[in-house]
């Protein structure tokens, strides 16, 4: 029995370090290479010692697939690739090829620079790892090798990130990697097809939450925004650099544009710059807005949003900033933060989850005096509001795609456990598919039952269907052909193009067999008895008595004869091919039955 | 065009003499058609290779064929038929077949027995279903005939197991658009076996090819729409088809499910997996809500769309629609409309949310949550967000129409409406506005939704801000503090965009008007009065203080008390008011003075309105006294059309009747004037001058019959036959006169002929009314027309003169509803001194702003007139996208109007005015053999002639010489 087996190496109920294994039709296949933000140890990157002990990795990985760029899902892309080594494809889409190499190098500065980390991956490992890496387009259809194909689709959740269809021989898998099923300003929903793979594995971050409608907390946000700008206050965003920035600069842009403002935007750090680069050239990527109207003008082409300087965070009057990075734990958010924090007309908006410890979980928890380094006692009286804006797919949007993709079986990733039992129920119950959880390093064993193609050829099917073709086309019919395996394709042709092909001669199989009768009368009139009887019984056959002697019914011969010893006995011969089988055995056990009395 | 009609009028009387002549069937098939049928023959036999043949058809397609010799053609068409081993040809063939069986006048049974004899032997798929489409486009044409429909039904069930995807299709359609309608008919044609259609129809939902099965659906919508009664089990069938695979089936499927919705809205279905049962609608209604979310945005907008047009379905479904009951961690959250509504309701507006202000609350049982089945549930929520406007826009109309219905349903979605005005694409946004507005009678808007409304007042769009005051006009508002705010930010709105002045000012007038006791308090502050001091006197042309004046003066009207609150110089500001925006300041009955209007008291407002007795009663006077003598009968129609006149001027609802009737009756006068004249006894050559004033009358006449059939909105066939036969009236005056005063018979035939032809078309196109016009000059001219047509010029002028003086004057039935078109220019103003500078060569834009009011189609007929001081005048379409229609009845037209000219020496003025336009073919069906052709668009374009619609208005520009 084919198997499907899969072995999650981070990411098995756990939020961060995806990586997941993947075996299927003989083939391996690695989606995701992540790291873990809560580690800086080795946990921090998978254990792939796990997929090989000795021996090169390139020789048992038939791909990699990455499928976004944020760095829970390919942070150990260089550390795998270049440190552990391995040569194979790494398949991504173009926005995430074009991104992931700038969060890679910051990541790699933090680690290096700023930590002092030894024996971590250099600059020109990412650059080498990146040259491993094959583009893949949306819906392209990519073959890996003769029978490995993946295929990409849309998932919204960050630019350039996608969901992927393994697919060996007719067995599939899909993975999602992270989506989102609701639009935001800039991106559209994820879409899947009916593909109705062995396996999806799904992310489950919000496995138990169902979200309210986006457009309260985006017109909270904006509400917010603009009256402080409005009595002369100025507000700060801290945020991390790519993917929500650019939907909540899209949203204010807009806002700005619609309702004519003058107050100025800025956006500090050249890291989003770069990135917004890419936004602009990405656009097939974008929802349905900003595709329509790019022609006219680019979105991400901000008409009021400017970039930051240090000095204009003293300049009086209304402004909004986005600063780096989103927890207010460092850098120039932060710096902003000490300088405005003192007056209460000003607002700092938490767009996002803060962990604990960081200045931005402690002001979200109501602490209004701060402890900053130097002793010094920093009193917040500036207001401090929360708004959550997440690209992660809630309950129900999981339970949509499910529904979307028809899998055969569901196994959740990326979610913490206790929530994925919960979905994990959900989805038994209400589509009847079994569902699977496994912890890293568990592997879950799939049987599958392929569907072998084979081919027909076009005169057979022809022929067989001219036999009458009923409008239920699903019942199943018979067909009387050959079954050719030749080097591992099937084939079904007629026999005599088989035999033709084979180079066999035909060989006829006939069957005999005696009936014995008791009849006085002589051989011929036995005959003539003997097809007058048949002649009335199978009215819809051809029944013929030839001149010498003997009876056919079809091809099916009858030869009447004296039996040897008993001269009152007769014997009838019937022989018939293989092929009229049925209407020959039909026949002796009417001639057994006797003839019926001469009358 | 012209050419053609007269070939058509003589090869009719031709035909007419040689079918006497003939008896032999197949003869005259040969002669009668000369031209066409022949010549296709011999091209057809000319041609060496099927690409030949092919070319020469496609040649033949392009020009009509007469019914006449439609069969001739068909014969032709058949031999080569038979002939043609080429596919593609027997197509082309094919497809004319059907093409031809659609002529007018033809009557198609004769081919329908070698059509359906052509099919049998036909082994092409693709023909074969090109043959079936023969049979339905015959088939559609004899709608009568039970015997031939019942075997084409036949013929379609023998080809529906063709393995061809395409036959089978043709085949359902066939069925769909001929299947019986009733059963007990098809028992009385023997020997053809009673089919259930929908049945067999049915069986075809499980087919393998996705495009037939869609053609089945369709062809199931098909019988319903012919007022077929769908069986119910159809319901379930169509059910399964929600999960197929292909969009275009399940976009079908969601459409029958409504239909069968609608038809058995009351029967009980079960819930499958569960003992209970719901009333079908609901579970429909569940059903579609459910494709909501589908994969596809094609079914996600038919499945929105159709959502609000199930108006039976239960209150609780309905509002399951809104509801997406959210968690968070497995408890039980709160959405923000929830909260937002406590806050409010808790007296505290906005108390700056702490995070975890949405914490979630109760714990959720977790076997109690139904992630996917719960039918009905969030399907507006989702709808409302969805990726695509269209499938947006498609939500909010439905929660438009569905909210009509259901007061309660209408509070409900008020929170998800206001939520829209801050979608991202424009066009969402002033859809929601315009839906809020249509259900604005069944709500009141609590003050924060006021306030997220008011947020859009400062949207930069012009068309979102005045949809927004059209809202505002029709709002109720619960607070006076509402009332408060509405008014900041209307004057706010006011100060950044002032050109809404005039829109602005309409709102606060309604916003007065509904709500007097909110403002009531609000006067002394709105006023700025002190109980001691007199304060300044505010600026009288201050645009804000006569906005904040007319709110307070609209509220007074119903408000007695609220003069008393006035300091002198507000009663002051009101007369002047009252004379200067009169449509905006009501009359008021202000403490010593007395009422300045009482013409019209709206509490006396009997059923019969004496005003439009009175215009009943003149008009019948004017009707009976047909037989006066020429004199009184001049006199009292003046007398009519003077006092119809003035009807309208003081009665604007009775405008358009009274317009329209002194129009039709000072046409008759001029006719009257006109037969009167001294010319008709005087001797030819001494009637030259006043000659002139009858063919003026004449040309007038036409002017004014263009102006009634074209400006006027709600004119129905009667009329229309009425006004066409004063047209003829008037032409065959134009013929008589021009007759008269030029010598020589050559132009005349000329004319004659034209007029002969005018009268044909008549008959044709007014066929149904004849009998209605008895006695008439038409009624008459049609008597005589054998005559007329074989007669001289000479003869004609003599017979139409007499009958012109006899016929008698036709009743105008006056339509229900009749509104004159008309139109104002509000920008450009006229009024500005400072030309328009450019350079010559080159090109300047002139904003043009004009509303239109009783337009039908206003895309297509009303134009831009630019005329230019040297007399050369242009004509401008305007894009089909600059008019806008914020009200029934109402239009909007703002668009650029590029104006250029050499260089003048000195600035002058360009007149700008509307033009009407009109092109009264357009009311004639044209026929279906030019679909496609290259004809058809000019047709579509064609302007035959213009009425003006509004007064010009000059703009003073400049032209300056380029520098070099």
């Amino acid at each position: 029995m084919p198997e499907i087996r899969v072995t999650p190496l981070g990411a098995g109920q756990d939020v961060g370090r995806s990586c997941i294994l993947v075996s299927i039709g003989g083939k391996n296949v690695m989606l995701d290479c992540g790291m873990h933000m809560g580690f800086s140890d080795d946990r921090r990157f998978p254990d792939f010692s796990y997929i090989t002990r000795n021996g090169r990795l390139t020789d048992f990985l038939d791909c990699v697939i990455i499928s976004h760029f944020h760095l829970d899902h390919c942070g150990a892309l260089p550390y795998f690739s270049e440190m552990v080594g391995y040569d194979g494809p790494i398949y991504m889409t173009q926005p995430t090829q074009a991104i992931c190499p700038i969060l890679l190098e910051d990541y790699r500065k933090i680690a290096v620079d700023k930590k002092g980390e030894a024996n971590f991956f250099t600059s020109q490992m990412i650059k080498d790892c990146m040259k491993k890496v094959v583009a893949v387009h949306l819906h392209q259809t990519v073959q890996v090798d003769d029978e490995l194909e993946i295929k990409a689709y849309y998932a919204g959740h960050v630019l350039g990130a996608a969901m992927f269809q393994i697919k060996v021989g007719s067995e599939s898998v899909v993975y999602t990697g992270d989506y989102n099923m609701t639009p935001d300003r800039h991106l559209g929903a994820a879409w899947i097809d009916k593909c109705r793979p062995n396996l999806l594995i799904t992310e489950s971050t919000y496995a138990t939450t169902i979200r309210d409608s986006k457009r309260c907390r985006e017109r909270d946000f904006l509400k917010k925004v603009h009256e402080t700008v409005e009595r002369g206050g100025k507000v700060l965003i801290p945020v991390f650099a790519l993917g929500r920035a650019q939907e909540l600069c899209i949203l204010l842009e807009t806002f700005w544009e619609r309702m004519d403002l003058k107050a100025p935007i800025y956006f500090s750090t050249g890291l989003t710059e770069k990135a917004n680069h890419y936004y602009k050239l990405f656009i097939p990527w974008t929802n349905q807005k900003i595709r329509k109207t790019f022609v006219q003008r680019n979105m991400f082409e901000f008409k009021h949003i400017k970039a930051f300087d240090r000095a204009f965070a003293d300049s009086p009057g209304p402004m909004v900033v986005f600063a780096t990075p989103g927890m207010l734990h460092a850098g120039q958010s932060l710096q902003i933060f000490r300088k405005w924090a003192g007056s209460e007309r000003n607002m700092v908006i938490m767009p996002g989850y803060c962990v604990q410890g960081t200045v931005g979980h402690k002001i979200l928890s109501g602490q209004r005096k701060l402890e900053m380094e130097g002793r010094q006692v920093l009193e917040v009286k500036m207001q401090v509001e929360y708004m959550s804006f997440s690209a992660h797919a809630d309950a129900k949007g999981i339970m949509q795609l499910v529904g979307q993709a028809e899998p055969e079986n569901v196994l959740l990733v990326h979610g913490e456990a206790k929530k994925m039992e919960f979905l994990k129920q959900k989805i038994e119950q209400e589509f009847r598919v079994s569902c699977y959880m496994p912890a890293n390093g568990e592997t879950v064993t799939l049987s599958t039952s392929p569907s072998i193609p084979v081919g027909i050829s076009l005169g057979l099917l022809k022929r067989e269907m001219a036999q009458g073709l009923l409008p239920d086309a699903k019942k199943p019919r018979l067909l009387h052909g050959t079954l050719i395996m030749k080097d591992s394709n099937f084939r079904l042709v007629s026999s005599e193009q088989a035999l033709k092909e084979l180079g066999l001669a035909e060989h006829q199989l006939r069957f005999t067999c005696r009936v014995h009768l008791h009849d006085t009368r002589k051989e011929q009139e036995t005959a003539l008895r003997v097809y007058s009887h048949l002649k009335s019984v199978l009215k819809d056959h051809c029944v013929q008595h030839l001149p010498d002697g003997s009876v056919t019914v079809e091809s099916i011969l009858i030869q009447a004869a004296a039996h040897s010893e008993d001269p009152s006995t007769k014997v009838l011969l019937v022989s018939w091919t293989y092929q009229d089988e049925e209407l020959g055995s039909y026949l002796t056990s009417l001639l057994k039955k006797g003839l019926p009395q001469a009358s | 065009m012209a050419a053609h009609l007269k070939k058509r009028v003589y090869e009719e009387f031709t035909k007419v003499v040689q079918q006497q002549q003939e008896e032999i069937a197949t003869k005259k098939l040969r002669l009668t058609k000369p031209s066409k049928s022949a010549a296709l023959h011999i091209d057809l036999c000319k041609a060496t290779s099927p690409a030949d043949a092919l070319q020469y058809l496609l040649q033949f397609a392009r020009k009509p064929v007469e019914a006449e010799s439609v069969e001739g053609v068909v014969r032709i068409l058949l031999e080569h038929y038979y002939k043609e081993n080429d596919p593609s040809v027997r197509l082309k063939i094919a497809s004319l077949l059907g093409l031809l069986s659609k002529t007018a006048g033809f009557s198609p049974d004769c081919i329908m027995d070698d059509a359906i004899n052509i099919l049998q032997n036909e082994k092409s798929h693709q023909v074969l279903a090109q043959l079936l489409d023969t049979l339905l486009a015959i088939g559609t044409k004899l709608p009568e005939n039970q015997a031939i429909q019942m075997r084409l039904v036949d013929v379609a069930c023998k080809h529906l197991t063709d393995t061809s995807h395409g036959v089978r299709n043709k085949c359902l359609q066939l069925l769909g658009n001929l299947g019986s309608l009733e059963k007990s008919a098809a028992k009385d044609t023997e020997g053809l076996a009673v089919r259930d259609v929908q049945k067999i129809i049915g069986d075809y939902f499980s087919d393998q090819d996705p495009r037939v099965r869609t053609a089945a659906i369709k062809a199931m919508l098909q019988l319903h729409e012919r007022g077929l009664k769908l069986h119910q089990t159809i319901y379930n069938q169509a059910c399964k088809l929600l999960s197929d695979d292909y969009e275009q089936v399940r976009s079908a499927a969601v459409q029958l499910i409504w239909v069968v919705s609608q038809l058995y809205p009351e029967s009980i279905v079960p819930i499958p997996s569960s003992n209970e049962e719901i009333r079908l609608v609901d579970d429909a209604f569940g059903k579609i809500c459910h494709m909501v979310s589908d994969g596809s945005w094609v079914v996600r907008v038919q499945a929105a769309k159709l959502l609000g047009s199930m108006e039976q379905v239960s209150s609780h479904f309905l509002e399951q629609t809104l509801d997406k009951k959210l968690m968070s961690d497995l408890r039980r959250k709160r959405t923000a409309h929830e909260r937002a509504k406590e806050l409010y309701s808790s007296g505290e507006f906005s108390s700056g949310r702490k995070w975890g202000d949405d914490a979630p609350k109760e714990e959720i049982d977790t076997g109690a949550v139904n992630l996917i089945e719960s039918g009905a549930c969030g399907a507006f929520v989702h709808g409302l967000e969805d990726e695509m406007y269209e499938v947006r826009i498609a939500a909010v109309e439905a929660l438009c129409m569905l909210a009509q219905s259901s007061p309660s349903f209408a509070e409900k979605c008020l929170d998800f409406l206001v939520d829209m005005f801050n979608d991202e694409i424009e066009e969402v946004r002033l859809q929601s506005i315009h839906t809020m507005r249509k259900i604005s009678n069944n709500i009141t808007l609590r003050e924060d939704q006021l306030d997220t409304v008011l947020a859009v007042l400062e949207d930069s769009s012009r068309d979102i801000r005045e949809a927004l005051h059209e809202l505002l006009c029709c709002t109720n508002v619960s607070t006076k503090e509402g009332i408060h705010l509405a008014l900041v930010e209307l004057l706010k709105n006011l100060t950044k965009y002032p050109t809404d002045r005039d829109s602005i000012w309409k709102c606060l007038k309604f916003l007065g008007s509904r709500h007097p006791t909110l403002v009531l308090p609000l006067v002394p502050e709105l006023l700025s009065t002190h109980p001691f001091f007199d304060t300044a006197e505010p600026d009288m042309d201050d645009p804000a203080y006569i906005a904040v004046l007319v709110l307070i003066f609209n509220a007074a009207k119903t408000c007695p008390t609220m003069p008393a609150l006035f300091s002198d110089h507000t009663f002051r500001h009101y007369a002047y008011l009252r004379d200067s925006l009169s449509h905006l300041v009501p009359a008021l009955r202000l403490p010593g003075r007395k009422l300045v209007s009482s013409a019209v008291s709206p509490n006396i407002t009997p059923q019969e309105d004496p005003s439009h007795q009175f215009l009943q009663q003149s008009l019948e006077r004017v009707y009976s006294l047909q037989h006066l003598d020429p004199q009184g009968t001049q006199e009292l129609l003046e007398f009519t059309i003077r006092d119809l006149q003035r009807l309208g001027e003081l009665q604007c609802e009775l405008a358009g009747v009274a317009d329209f009737s002194a129009t039709y009756l000072r046409c008759q006068l001029l006719l009257i004037k006109a037969l009167q004249e001294k010319l008709w006894n005087v001797a030819a050559p001494l009637y030259l001058k006043q000659s002139d004033l009858a063919l003026a009358a004449a040309k007038q006449i036409m002017e004014e019959t263009y102006k009634m059939e074209f400006m006027y909105s709600g004119v129905e066939n009667k009329q229309v036959v009425i006004i066409h036969h004063m047209r003829l009236q008037a032409k065959a005056l134009q013929l008589i006169v021009t007759a008269r005063t030029t010598r020589g018979v050559d132009p005349l035939f000329g004319m004659c002929e034209k007029f002969l032809q005018e009268v044909d078309f008549f008959q044709r196109c007014f066929i149904a009314d004849l009998p209605h016009l008895q006695d008439s000059f038409v009624d008459k001219l049609l008597d005589l027309m054998p005559r007329l047509m074989t007669a001289k010029p000479a003869e004609v002028v003599k017979i139409l003169q007499t009958m012109l003086r006899q016929s008698t004057f036709l009743h105008l039935p006056l339509p229900e509803q009749i509104h004159k078109a008309s139109a104002t220019i509000i920008e450009p103003a006229g009024e500005s001194d400072n030309p328009l500078r450019f350079t010559s060569g080159l090109v300047v834009a002139l904003d043009v702003d004009a509303t239109l009011e009783h337009v039908q189609d206003p895309q297509n007929i009303v134009k831009v007139q630019v005329l230019y001081p040297d007399g050369q005048a242009q004509m401008i379409h305007p894009k089909p996208a600059d008019f806008r229609n914020p009200g029934p009845g109402r239009h909007r037209l703002i668009t650029q109007v590029y104006l250029s000219h050499t260089a003048w020496t000195e600035p002058c003025q360009v007149e700008v005015r509307l033009l009407l336009a009109y092109n009264s073919s357009s009311r004639i069906p044209k026929s279906l053999w030019i679909e496609g052709g290259e004809m058809a668009p000019q047709v579509e374009t064609s302007i035959e002639g213009t009425i003006p619609l509004s007064k010009s208005v000059k703009v003073y520009i400049m032209p300056k010489p380029a520098r070099r």
